[in-house]
């Protein structure tokens, strides 16, 4: 019923206004087009001029509103994503001052130059001098713009200092799974015939050594505060990409080529909060990149910490060899007399997995 | 041959029937060969715009659709279940169809409504009546490119129909999403549809644009030397140069994307795991050389977009101000720079894909510098405005309103062709922002500034002006009010194509801005319909033409009868004396490009 209502009031609108505009065209056509005409451009010019004002007034108004939900209010929470808020002041204050003059000159001229009896118009084809000028000025304030970019975007891309984590973070439909190295700092090998949705997500190959100690962990991911970490990014199915809006980063996760991306984060998420005064704030990662009709959903968590707090995290941390082998796990070695039928059923997985090897 | 030669071939060839007065009688026109089949380059025209509209009301309408979610996540429409049925059940458009929408409007919009319906409209149109042609170089494969065209959006249509519903991967359908049917229903026969809809467009404008280069190139009149060519034919040649070199890339894209779909080919996909099925066997395959390749042509795809437009509203702005263009040979050059830099910059897409940073370095580089031609082109427009006599018809607004959203989303294209700042805005609403003002809405605007331009050229009627002001001043506040505060949900890091931000700490805090903007789209698409109908009751009701030139302009179409024939002119076609752009010029009003070049004549 509503829905008729609105489609009658919108129709109606319609009529009266088409009605009125054929009107004003027949009177236009009485009082002839010149004269009508002279209307119009009067109309059109002051409206011009207005245009101007309001769209101006909009966009102050529009900033009072919105800026402070934006990230630029907001601290940017890695050591490196700070470079790309000050880049993007400058940015904003070059292209700022750009849209405000010439918007400004558009809508002056339009309104300043409209058609006047007795105005004579300036024949003016060209000018090499002017059309050098708007050549070379742009060009040289690009140049700028090129330079402070490109010295960020190699240390964005670059390698990242000695000292930092890694952690290897791999996009699926539609979730993300973390992969530390463990204690001897490197990852075991992986393949993706391997993976199994319920043991071993990734794929793992267990007889590499390396790979024992290896903690997988789904959904969050722990960092520390002002150490640099590596992230190596891969997916299992279709790109994905890992968006950290808050580090001021991103990068795409591809099926086969793995990417690399790392950062320095600056703030625990408890610190975050008091920043931002806002006591529910988690760090988000977002899929960027289209993947499926899941892709609105496909969100990871960064817990920022302190090196004490993820050392304690960590420790608690099983790593998943042992999670699948149950029984090489030292400290399972005494109870599982008592768990009999679970490790049946690790057992009827882990032949499952050598099978396929 | 000489020009003169080719010039007289053609003429007895297209009016061979009849020379001279009675021309148009001795065609024994039917029905289907005047309205359906015409071979006619003006009627070609008409019907690529009247197709292209059908389009964008279909492509607007799913926007107004998918922003009802994006405006009103929390409320049922049941009207919206009757419409879509299972697409909306309970009156909540499911995140299946969500996509589909969102798919599908931007792959209407950029290739039927912008491509077919802005360039395939005005280059057919204006390319024989300003060259002073009787016809294309092919009529026939004119008329062909129409009909591949109409074959394709035939094909898309039917793709909506299909059970797993049309393909919802995104307008640039990446690889491995688009390639896999288990990671997405769309991706199943609506993904085959899609792939074979756009085959036949690839097939309508590459026949479309080799016919508008030989046209130009081969079969201007006597006199019209490329450097008196309006700037309308210059946008339009470049644009069909870029489509003729890029197209084809796509294309190869599109049949590696069909090999590895259905015949087990690994060009896109290596290591591929989905849920519910397991390991994929295929291996070695780069989902990043489909990127290549798409881009190679998305990118001068925008530029196929834009530059009929700026030729347009160069023309108009120049017409209408009573004052020649400023800087004839910089437009041209600025053109001819933006087409070859448009070649060279299709990886700053591709920023955060993994890129070499070296690579990525030298293309931001030469995005950046299509600043400058982009500069010089907002100058020249201005200065062309500057102490002027200006008047202010619909179509001078609508170019006016041009510059002003070209200045406002080419500017935000120095930020997101930086690299470094890319990989922070990539993929948010900012990108949305940018290219929906630079290259949807502003190119939208030229076509407009060209439909209330040539309307009277093409149906001997004017447009109602009232409707034409309401139609602009609204479009122009609602275009800025929908996409203005969009750059501050990208400044926030908000993703597009999400279905649903309730459940994101980071991005939720949007919720009013994105029901006002709804809203405003709601009634901007409301006011297009307006236009519509304008458009519509005008081709039959509207106040009649009284003069050839009703807006006073140089160019050879305003020589041709009020509703020119097939053949363009009843008699010899009109000999050209000078460039098009002598308005003001020694006290004269204008001087048509027909009118000899005085004695007494000041060079300019």
């Amino acid at each position: 019923m509503t829905m008729f209502l609105t489609i009658a009031v919108v129709v109606l609108i319609f009529l009266v206004i088409f009605q009125i505009a054929k009107a004003s065209e027949y009177v236009s056509v009485l009082k002839g087009e010149d004269v009508s005409r002279r209307q119009n451009n009067k109309v059109n010019g002051f409206l011009m001029v207005a245009f101007l004002v309001l769209g101006m007034i909009g966009v102050w108004y529009c900033n009072k509103l919105y800026f402070p939900k934006t990230l630029l209010a907001v601290d940017s929470a890695s050591v490196e994503g700070a470079r790309v808020d000050s880049m993007l002041w400058i940015t904003i204050a070059v292209t700022g001052s750009v849209f405000l003059a010439t918007q400004a000159i558009l809508f002056w001229f339009a309104y300043k130059y409209q058609e006047k009896e007795n105005r004579k118009v300036f024949y003016f084809a060209h000018s090499n001098k002017l059309e050098a000028l708007w050549t070379i000025v742009p060009a040289i304030v690009l140049t700028v713009l090129v330079i402070v970019g490109l010295r960020n975007w190699f240390l964005f891309t670059g390698e990242p200092p000695k000292d930092a984590m890694v952690v290897e973070i791999t996009g699926k439909q539609f979730g993300w799974i973390f992969r530390y190295p463990g204690k001897d700092g490197a990852f075991g090998k992986k393949y993706y015939k391997n993976i199994d949705p319920a043991t071993n997500t990734l794929g793992m190959l267990w007889d590499d050594q390396l790979g024992h100690d290896d903690v997988v962990t789904e959904q969050t991911v722990y960092l520390i505060k002002g150490k640099p970490v590596k992230l190596i990014i891969g997916s299992r199915d279709v790109i994905h990409d890992v968006g950290l809006s808050h580090f001021r980063l991103k990068m795409d996760a591809v099926p086969g080529i793995p990417t690399t991306m790392w950062f320095t984060p600056k703030y625990t998420t408890k610190e975050m909060k008091e920043l931002t005064n806002n006591p529910n704030f988690v760090y988000e990662i977002s899929c960027d990149q289209m993947c499926g009709n899941g892709h609105y959903s496909m969100k990871g968590i960064i817990e920022v910490v302190e090196q004490e707090e993820y050392d304690m995290w960590m420790a608690k941390q099983k790593p998943q060899y042992l999670v699948v082998f149950p029984d090489k796990d030292p400290s399972n070695a005494k109870a599982a007399d008592t768990t009999k039928t679970t490790v049946k059923a690790v057992d009827a997985v882990a032949t499952k997995t050598v099978a396929k090897l | 041959m000489s020009n003169e030669a080719v010039l007289h071939a053609h003429s007895g060839a297209a009016t061979h029937e009849g020379h001279g007065d009675h021309h148009e009688h001795h065609h024994h026109e039917t029905f289907i060969t005047k309205y359906v089949f015409s071979q006619d380059h003006k009627m070609i025209a008409k019907q690529f715009l009247i197709t292209g509209m059908f389009w964008a009301v279909l492509g607007g309408l799913m926007s107004v659709f998918f922003r009802l979610q994006l405006g009103y996540p929390d409320s049922t429409f049941p009207w919206l279940e009757s419409l879509l049925g299972k697409w909306a059940k309970g009156g909540h458009i499911t995140p299946e169809a969500y996509y589909a929408l969102v798919t599908t409007h931007g792959t209407v919009l950029v290739f039927f409504v912008l491509t077919a319906g802005l360039s395939g409209t005005f280059a057919n149109f204006l390319i024989p009546l300003q060259i002073g042609a009787r016809d294309m170089a092919s009529p026939f494969l004119n008329m062909l490119s129409y009909w591949f065209f109409f074959a394709a959006g035939v094909v898309m249509l039917s793709s909506m129909f299909v059970e797993t519903g049309p393909f919802s991967g995104g307008w640039t359908a990446y690889p491995p999403l688009s390639a896999l049917g288990d990671a997405s229903p769309g991706s199943k026969t609506g993904m085959d549809l899609w792939i074979v809809s756009m085959a036949l467009f690839v097939v309508s404008s590459l026949l479309g644009g080799l016919n508008y280069i030989a046209t130009i190139l081969n079969m201007r009149t006597k006199g019209m030397s490329m450097t008196r060519l309006p700037l309308t034919i210059w946008a339009l040649f470049f644009t069909a140069v870029l489509g003729v070199l890029s197209f084809p890339v796509l294309f190869s894209g599109f049949i590696l994307l069909i090999f590895d779909r259905n015949f087990g080919t690994s060009f896109y996909l290596s290591d591929i795991f989905v849920n519910g099925v397991g390991a994929l066997p295929n291996e070695g395959g780069s989902a990043i050389l489909y990127q290549h390749l798409f881009w190679f042509l998305g990118h001068p795809e925008v530029y196929i977009i834009l530059l009929p437009a700026m030729g347009m509203v160069s023309e108009i702005l120049s017409v209408n101000s009573r004052k020649p263009i400023f800087g004839y040979m910089a437009m041209i050059g600025s053109l001819f720079a933006i087409a070859i830099l448009a070649f060279l910059v299709w990886a700053h897409h591709m920023f955060v894909t993994g890129l070499n940073p070296f690579l990525g370095s030298i293309f931001v580089l030469l995005t950046l510098l299509i600043a400058v031609p982009s500069a010089i082109k907002v100058f020249n427009w201005l200065t062309t405005l500057w102490r002027g006599n200006i008047r202010f018809t619909p179509g001078m607004m609508f170019a006016i309103g041009f510059v002003s959203l070209f200045i406002s989303g080419g500017l935000t294209g120095i930020w997101l062709g930086n690299s470094a700042l890319d990989i922070h805005l990539h993929d948010t609403y900012f990108v949305i922002a940018h290219f929906h003002i630079v290259m949807g809405v502003a190119s939208m605007f030229g076509m407009f500034a060209g439909i209330y331009h040539w309307f009277p050229k093409m149906y001997g009627k004017y447009l109602n002006n009232t409707l034409g002001y309401i139609h602009f001043w609204v479009t122009i506040a609602g275009a800025y009010m929908i996409f203005w505060p969009m750059h501050y949900e990208g400044l926030a890091g908000m993703p597009r194509r999400y279905y649903d931000y309730s459940i994101w700490e980071s991005f939720k805090q949007f919720v009013e801005l994105n029901r006002f903007i709804s809203t405003v789209a709601m009634i901007v698409f409301a006011v297009q319909l307006l236009f519509l109908f304008n458009f519509f009751y005008s081709i039959f009701k509207g106040r009649k033409l009284t003069t050839l030139n009703p807006w006073g302009a140089n160019t050879l179409e305003w020589t041709t009868p009020i509703r020119p024939g097939h053949g363009n002119w009843p008699g010899e076609i009109p000999e050209v004396h000078r460039w098009a752009y002598d308005y003001g010029k020694d006290g004269h009003d204008f001087i048509p490009q027909t009118t000899p070049v005085g004695a007494d004549e000041s060079h300019h």
